[in-house]
């Protein structure tokens, strides 16, 4: 079948064609490429958490809880036995002395010899052990330098002072992101000011143990054994295997999101690689049919192309596997601030394999489509220029293809996503976007020629009848433009709507610091202060810490026993509530009735008369406890038990950075529980902010504040790094597209340009024939962009929706941007292969065989 | 020329669909021509004769009658097995050249013979563009050649697996007068070397005249079939106003 011939005629036949299959095929390389640099990445990150996978705990196992473990808590870590050290950690905020500055940290205050695998990297090294003998801290490098102290300083954590011995660089389970968010600083346990972590302030007591590898100490096992005690006094425990399926899970979304990159880019690159076949087969159709004249078989000659196909495939799947390593040699790198390992570079066999083969799979199957058209080409093509193929019959071949294309896609989705629902939901949309972008065009098609504006001028009306006219390129154009557009914008959309997530700071009167761990009696002091500081205190609200005792009669307890009852996370969980006496602009009541003081109910019947009617948040209401109004539900507040029936439900806009709050209780319930509060307040300026912080720390060293702006900035920083391997991406995405789109305009070019030549010898004048190429390009641009745009809109928000479980947040501005930037592409480079066309002499190209 | 028929057309008809119009092109045609003869097909535009030399060289089925060549009824053939014999038995001169613009002169001449497996195609195709005076063109692309040269080279590729018929489209009919006659010389002296059957297609007289049998057509049917000069080949004036 593949004889020498072939393989002959399909060198000799790419000739003058070479280098435009190659740039044409550069979609398909950077589609690969992304392939391999994602999975090879994702196969290495295994790896790494596989190997390290003790690292990431520092130990065996470990136990945490809240508060001091009780007595009983601590004979059974006794019995224990092995190796152990302890740790306690809260968030402070430390003051810098030598700079006079304050910042939030998550200090953990350290006794043992914790971690036992892996180690905690210090300048200098020695400081990692060290630092535990006196009054000394290690400080996370990132602090140090944003407040410019070195080691030798000192730091000030509530009423402690510690001298600066070491930098910290690196510890087990903390990613250098995390670092970021909250800077680390480690004390000794022996040193720490206890009344940071007294009573109603949040701290977390942790356990680690090591035991003799001898004793064959399962874990897992212990969990279980364990389960009954933990639960008593809610206890949390963690070991290495459960570790390894958290960072697994964590990074789920970033690997979700990457995967999404190479689905997309990989088809941009089969979209590519189509629309270049399409153009190309279609400038190869008389070759064709002169190779049937001289007596070539349909399939030697459909051969001859298949082969240059594959060889495409193959070239672009090399260059892709290559240019994959490189990008693999740059990814662990930008994403090494989200990790806790260390991910090493290493070549992942399995990676290149699956780029390479879904790289030549691609390519062919989308190759394929064109292709077909060679085995139908008449011979009788050489006779008459003009020659109208026969319209054939269902060819099903054609079908046939268009099943691989529809399998290939599905399997592929299915193996990138990792999920089958994911997967199926990724290769469905794109076959309903595609169907609707060719369902817009042929509609297009019979709109201009049905309700055809007559009265318009000549120039639109031609311009416009152009698109449905013969040999017009509307669905071409539509389905390359609109799909183009569709891949690139719902990355692009997807994008803004998870930095957006962030950014909720922004906006006029919004708090941008939030002080919290506010005692009662320092409530009016902390309102003082901000006020001596001419800042306006935007909010205040006291938080009680509790617990559910039983829903609608139900204790959880026994909701526990019975296996039959569905006991999810919001049932176990410890709920920050407020009280007071109305609501903010970011809670609206969508059933029952909001009652801001106790007692005072106007018109309100709770059917349970005498119990205090909470509001609660409407997701938590229906999917997950399933209450609604007049169910009484009593909460566990510290100790005491106060029931309550659930008098309002609300919406609460959680992305306002304010407090909001699931149970949400009215005046007169609360008041006496032990409780602590907070403060926010607006700044408006770094130095504002800066001067406050220290104020409070050095007022009241309990209390921590957070400023939202550093969080912003540190989302933006990080996002940036993603944003640039995205952007690269799609750069080279729209480049490609750019490319398809030449390819399109060029085939349309000598059926224009012969039409050019007769309206100019019929008398119109150059701007007039502009005109209409113009008005042309304009009609198809922006029909086909705009429906592209349309279609990303959509799918975005589909896959905030259901994949990244987050918000949809719409961006018009890119959207706007890319309606203006892609029609406007097609317009110049409709017009730029059009050059020319007036200048030449109207014999001379309608003589020409163009 | 011998007495044995190389081309038998049978009451052959041809009809395309045009709209809702069944449009009739060709219609119950028929003759033969024998081994080694010149036979000229000519007739106003429309009248059928690029249909025709279409489904005498198994380029497209009739739609109804038959045509035999070199024995072979082409009509219940495959289009694959119709493209076999094409390349066994047929050469091809086309009024526009329709050379491959990837392949060189010398690769384009090449290529019946390739199609056939033939591992001497290249000295063949060298000695052919020889005789045509392309000897020292055999590495030029065919837009670096002019349009004479590139019917020279279509000329070569045409008897290149030494066809028994060559039909030719309007030869020169897209080259300048001396071009054309240049042409003109070398089809027919490369059809008495090779002892090939030649059927052209024309509306240029002065080549219809050089061939032994002039088939005139007019609306889908033969008018006359008669060697040059004869009584009946008269030749009308409107036939005068050439123009493809």
């Amino acid at each position: 079948m593949l004889d020498n011939w072939i393989w002959k005629m399909a060198w000799r036949d790419s000739r003058g064609s070479r280098k435009r299959l190659l740039l044409f095929l550069s979609s398909m390389v950077i589609g690969v490429a992304a392939l391999v640099a994602i999975n090879s990445f994702g196969d290495n990150l295994e790896r790494a958490i596989d190997e390290q996978a003790k690292t990431l705990l520092g130990a065996d196992m470990s136990l945490e809880r809240d508060e001091p473990f009780a007595p009983e808590t601590e004979a059974i870590i006794d019995s224990l036995g092995g190796e152990q050290a302890r740790r306690v950690s809260f968030a402070s905020m430390a003051f810098f002395p030598k700079s006079a500055q304050t910042r939030l940290a998550t200090v953990r205050a350290h006794e043992g010899d914790y971690p036992f695998y892996g180690a905690i990297e210090t300048s200098p090294p020695e400081a990692a052990k060290s630092y535990l003998e006196g009054r000394n801290a290690l400080v996370d490098g990132s602090l140090m330098k944003e407040f410019g102290v070195v080691v030798g300083d000192s730091v000030q954590i509530g009423n402690a002072s510690y001298r600066i011995t070491g930098e910290l660089l690196k510890t087990p389970r903390e990613s250098a992101a995390i670092m970021l968010f909250s800077p680390r600083i480690y004390i000794p346990l022996a040193h720490l000011d206890t009344s940071l972590v007294s009573f109603g302030s949040r701290a977390e007591f942790e356990i680690f143990f090591k035991f003799e590898p001898e004793r064959n100490v399962d874990p897992d096992a212990l969990r279980d054994e364990l389960d009954a005690h933990r639960e008593e006094y809610d206890i949390g425990m963690d070991t290495v295997s459960e570790e390894q399926e958290n960072w697994g899970e964590g990074l789920g979304n970033l690997y979700r999101f990457l995967s999404l990159v190479g689905f997309i880019a990989l088809l941009l690159g089969g979209l590519g690689v189509g629309s270049a076949v399409h153009v190309y087969v279609k400038q190869r159709l008389e070759t064709v049919a002169v190779l049937r004249c001289v007596g070539a078989q349909s399939k030697r000659t459909f051969w001859i192309y298949l082969v240059q196909a594959a060889v495409m495939g193959v070239v672009g799947g090399v260059a892709g596997c290559v240019l994959g390593l490189g990008v693999q040699l740059i990814l662990p790198r930008i994403v090494a601030d989200f990790l806790p390992v260390d991910v090493d570079f290493g070549l992942s066999w399995t990676a290149m394999i699956i780029g390479f083969g879904v790289g030549v799979g691609v390519t062919l199957l989308f190759a394929l489509l064109p292709l077909l058209t060679v085995r139908k080409v008449s011979p009788l093509r050489a006779l008459r220029s003009a020659f109208d193929e026969k319209k054939e019959g269902r060819d099903p071949a054609r079908w046939l293809v268009y099943g691989l294309i529809a399998a290939g896609l599905v399997a592929f989705a299915v193996v990138q996503a990792q999920d089958v629902l994911i997967g199926l939901s990724y290769a469905g949309g794109i076959a309903v976007v595609f169907g609707l972008l060719a369902l817009v065009a042929k509609a297009l098609i019979v709109l201009a020629r049905k309700y055809f504006p007559s009265s318009w001028s000549y120039p639109w009306r031609q311009g416009l009848a152009n698109l449905y006219r013969p040999n017009n390129q509307t669905l071409l154009l539509m389905l390359a433009l609109g799909l183009g557009t569709f891949l690139i914008m719902t990355l692009v959309l997807v994008e803004r709507t998870l930095v957006s997530q962030i950014q909720l700071a922004g906006g006029e009167g919004r708090p941008d610091l939030i002080l919290f761990d506010i005692q009662p009696n320092q409530v009016e002091g902390v309102t003082q202060l901000v006020s001596d500081q001419g800042l306006p205190v935007v909010g205040q609200s006291p938080i009680v810490t509790m617990r559910l005792h039983s829903v609608k009669g139900v204790t959880i307890e026994s909701m526990r026993a019975d296996t039959t009852k569905r006991v999810g996370w919001a049932h176990g969980r410890e709920y920050r509530s407020s009280y007071r006496d109305y609501l903010t602009d970011a809670e609206k009541v969508v059933e029952g009735t909001w009652v801001g003081a106790y007692g005072q109910a106007q018109g309100f019947d709770p059917g349970d008369a005498g119990l205090p009617p909470v509001s609660i948040e409407k997701e938590l209401a229906e999917q997950e406890l399933y209450v609604t109004i007049g169910d009484t539900v009593v909460f566990d507040v510290q100790g005491v038990l106060v029931p309550t029936v659930i008098g309002s439900i609300r919406e609460v806009d959680w992305q306002r950075m304010q407090t909001n709050f699931f149970f949400l209780f009215p005046a007169g319930v609360l008041e006496d529980a032990p409780q602590i509060h907070v403060v926010m307040t607006r700044t408006e300026t770094d130095e504002a902010l800066a001067q406050l912080q220290s104020a409070v720390v050095q007022a009241y060293p309990n209390v921590s504040a957070i400023s939202l702006s550093l969080i912003l900035s540190v989302f933006d920083d990080l996002f940036g790094r993603i944003n640039f391997i995205i952007r690269f991406m799609a750069f080279f995405s729209v480049l490609t597209g750019l490319f398809v789109l030449a390819g399109a305009v060029m085939v349309s070019r000598y059926q224009r340009i012969e039409e050019s030549v007769l309206l100019k010898t019929l008398g119109a004048s150059k701007k007039q024939v502009f005109k209409i190429m113009l008005i042309e390009y304009l009609f198809l641009g922006v029909l086909a962009t705009a429906t592209g745009l349309v279609l990303a809109y959509g799918g975005s928000w589909a896959l905030a929706a259901f994949v990244f479980d987050t918000p949809f947040i719409a961006a018009p501005l890119p959207l706007l941007a890319a309606l203006f930037v892609v029609t406007g592409l097609t317009m110049g480079i409709g017009l730029f292969n059009s050059r020319g066309i007036y200048a030449r002499p109207p014999l001379e190209v309608l003589r020409a065989e163009v | 020329m011998t007495d044995s028929v190389i081309l038998d057309v049978e009451q052959l008809t041809k009809t395309y669909a045009s709209g809702s119009r069944t449009l009739t092109v060709l219609h119950d045609v028929s003759f033969s021509v024998h081994e080694g003869e010149t036979l000229a097909i000519v007739g106003p535009s429309g009248s059928g004769k690029t249909t025709l030399l279409g489904l005498c060289a198994g380029l497209d089925a009739p739609t109804s009658g038959a045509v035999r060549l070199n024995g072979i009824d082409i009509g219940p053939l495959s289009e694959d097995e119709r493209a076999a014999v094409r390349n066994q038995h047929v050469g091809f001169v086309f009024q526009t050249f329709q050379l491959i613009p990837t392949l060189t002169a010398l690769e384009n001449v090449m290529v019946p013979a390739e199609l056939r497996g033939n591992r001497k195609a290249g000295a063949r195709a060298k000695e052919l563009l020889d005789q045509v005076g392309l000897g020292d063109r055999l590495h030029h692309y065919p837009t670096q050649l002019s349009g004479g040269e590139q019917q020279r080279v279509a000329l070569a590729r045409a008897f290149t697996n030494s066809p028994k018929i060559l039909f030719a489209d309007e030869p020169t009919g897209n080259l300048d007068t001396e071009t054309g006659e240049t042409i003109q010389r070398l089809i027919f002296d490369l059809n008495r070397s090779a002892d090939t059957t030649l059927v052209i297609v024309t509306h240029d007289l002065t080549l219809a005249n050089q061939t032994e049998r002039i088939l005139r057509l007019r609306g889908g049917e033969i008018v006359s079939d008669a060697a040059p000069g004869a009584a009946s080949d008269a030749v009308p004036p409107s036939y005068r106003a050439v123009g493809s």
